[in-house]
């Protein structure tokens, strides 16, 4: 029964809305440069595509770490969206998962991509890889404290399903000063998460060439895609989650839901084209000062109840 | 036609690489990237490495340093990939025709599969190019 819920929800819903997100992303991208842009089935093209190709390993490269990589990172967001998923299905449902799993979920993709630059013994790969992991150590201290907004709001629980019925009964987080402020940390910190422009240095194309990725081909690379499709899926979902009452089945609420994640991949996307690269330190300097502030201050707004 | 060949010629992800060329036929092709020509319509990126990229493009006339280090990347494509030859040089070394350090024209060293003339190319002739290679490509099978 498990094996289905992962295999229906985590993976082919959560694939099929990942990858239609990142046709949204492109073609607003190609509109707002005043481009045609691509068809709406490219990214599944690309996927294809790339699962038909000749998979090429690198002499010197660390076998396990660098075939394992993709699919550790590509089962942990399958994972976490299947445990997105469920909770907003069905909310009395006897597991489980709080907020601390969802968070431990997703940082493996990022550990993941580290590992497997490494593992590639590429010298482009390794300043990629080195990049993402001081992009991880600066934006997982702010995440963790807009996170920590809605758990104290909702009276110390840490189950998703305690806090969607909770939003359900009391209105959503993100209507007080507290929980705007909190949303505002996380959509940051979603940005550098996704690997997305302005911090976008650890893939920095024009620099290092593709980043951790740049010895990966053919399937393997399919599936980092793939992972990062989904990602661009599962990271708005989760803060829909967190902060505006997920997504309800009820007539009415369903649309508002949907259009809540597409506002939400919209706002990813149009901060992704108004913005230039930053570098790593400017990006650390960023995280680690007003963000971690702004992220201070919201959680000392929502233990004074605002 | 197989599944594989119809996707590869949906999102076909270009390298381009220098031989030793004047730099006109890479700026032309990277003309080809930008809004006003719009290549991503037809799925076409321009790869950052070389392990991800379909269509090789190659420009330049083959110089006897540059030839070493095209062999290598050549060997790096995963396959199925395409090659393409941009510009005059690619073609048949053209004023190099009789230079000492130009010894053999590309088509003699790797299998081309499209020529595209012009020193440099128009972005228009490029597009056209590329879209009579995917033509080939889909009659051939």
């Amino acid at each position: 029964m498990y094996i289905v819920y992962f295999i229906v929800y985590g993976f082919l819903l959560t694939a099929a809305i990942g990858l239609l997100a990142s046709w949204i992303d492109r073609k607003v991208t190609a509109r707002v440069q005043y481009r045609v842009g691509p068809p709406i089935f490219q990214p599944v093209i690309d996927i294809v595509k790339l699962f038909g190709k000749e998979t090429l390993v690198p002499v010197n490269a660390s076998r396990v770490v660098f075939f394992g990589a993709p699919m550790i990172g590509f089962a942990s967001v399958a994972l976490v969206s299947t445990l997105l998923w469920m909770n907003v299905l069905d909310k009395g449902w006897m597991f489980l998962g709080d907020a601390i799993v969802a968070l431990y979920l997703f940082t493996i993709p990022s550990l993941c991509i580290i590992m497997g630059g490494f593992a590639s013994r590429n010298i482009y790969a390794s300043i990629g890889s080195s990049r993402e992991m001081k992009l991880v150590l600066s934006y997982e201290l702010p995440f963790v404290m807009a996170l920590l907004v809605p758990i104290i709001k909702s009276g110390f629980s840490l189950r998703l399903s305690e806090l969607l019925s909770y939003q359900a009964a009391h209105g959503v987080f993100i209507a007080s000063p507290s929980g705007i402020i909190a949303f505002i940390v996380a959509i940051l910190v979603i940005q550098a998460k996704l690997g997305f422009v302005p911090f976008d240095v650890a893939e920095a194309e024009t620099e290092i060439v593709g980043g951790p990725l740049v010895d990966y081909s053919g399937a393997l690379l399919g599936t980092w895609r793939l992972m990062k499709n989904m990602m661009f899926f599962a990271l708005p979902f989760f803060l829909m989650v967190m902060f505006t009452g997920g997504l309800r089945f009820d007539g009415i609420h369903f649309i508002y839901g949907v259009l809540k994640y597409v506002g939400i991949v919209a706002l990813i996307t149009v901060i992704r084209n108004i913005n230039p690269r930053v570098r790593i330190d400017q990006a650390m300097r960023f995280f680690w000062g007003p963000v971690t502030v702004l992220a201070l201050i919201a959680v000392v707004l929502a233990f004074r109840g605002l | 036609m197989s599944i594989k060949l119809k996707a590869l010629l949906k999102s076909p992800w270009v390298f381009h690489l220098s031989t030793g060329s004047c730099n006109n036929c890479d700026i032309e092709i990277l003309d080809c990237l930008t809004p006003k020509f719009d290549i991503e319509r037809f799925g076409i990126l321009l790869a950052g490495s070389i392990k991800h990229a379909d269509i090789l493009l190659i420009t330049g006339s083959c110089n006897r340093q540059s030839v070493i280090r095209m062999k290598k990347l050549y060997e790096q494509v995963p396959k199925p990939c395409l090659v393409v030859a941009i510009g005059e040089c690619a073609m048949s070394r053209g004023m190099f025709m009789h230079s000492y350090n130009c010894p053999v024209p590309l088509d003699k060293i790797i299998k081309v599969d499209a020529y595209i003339p012009g020193c440099p190319p128009k972005p228009e002739a490029i597009i056209a190019g590329v879209v009579k290679l995917i033509e080939k490509v889909k009659g051939k099978k």
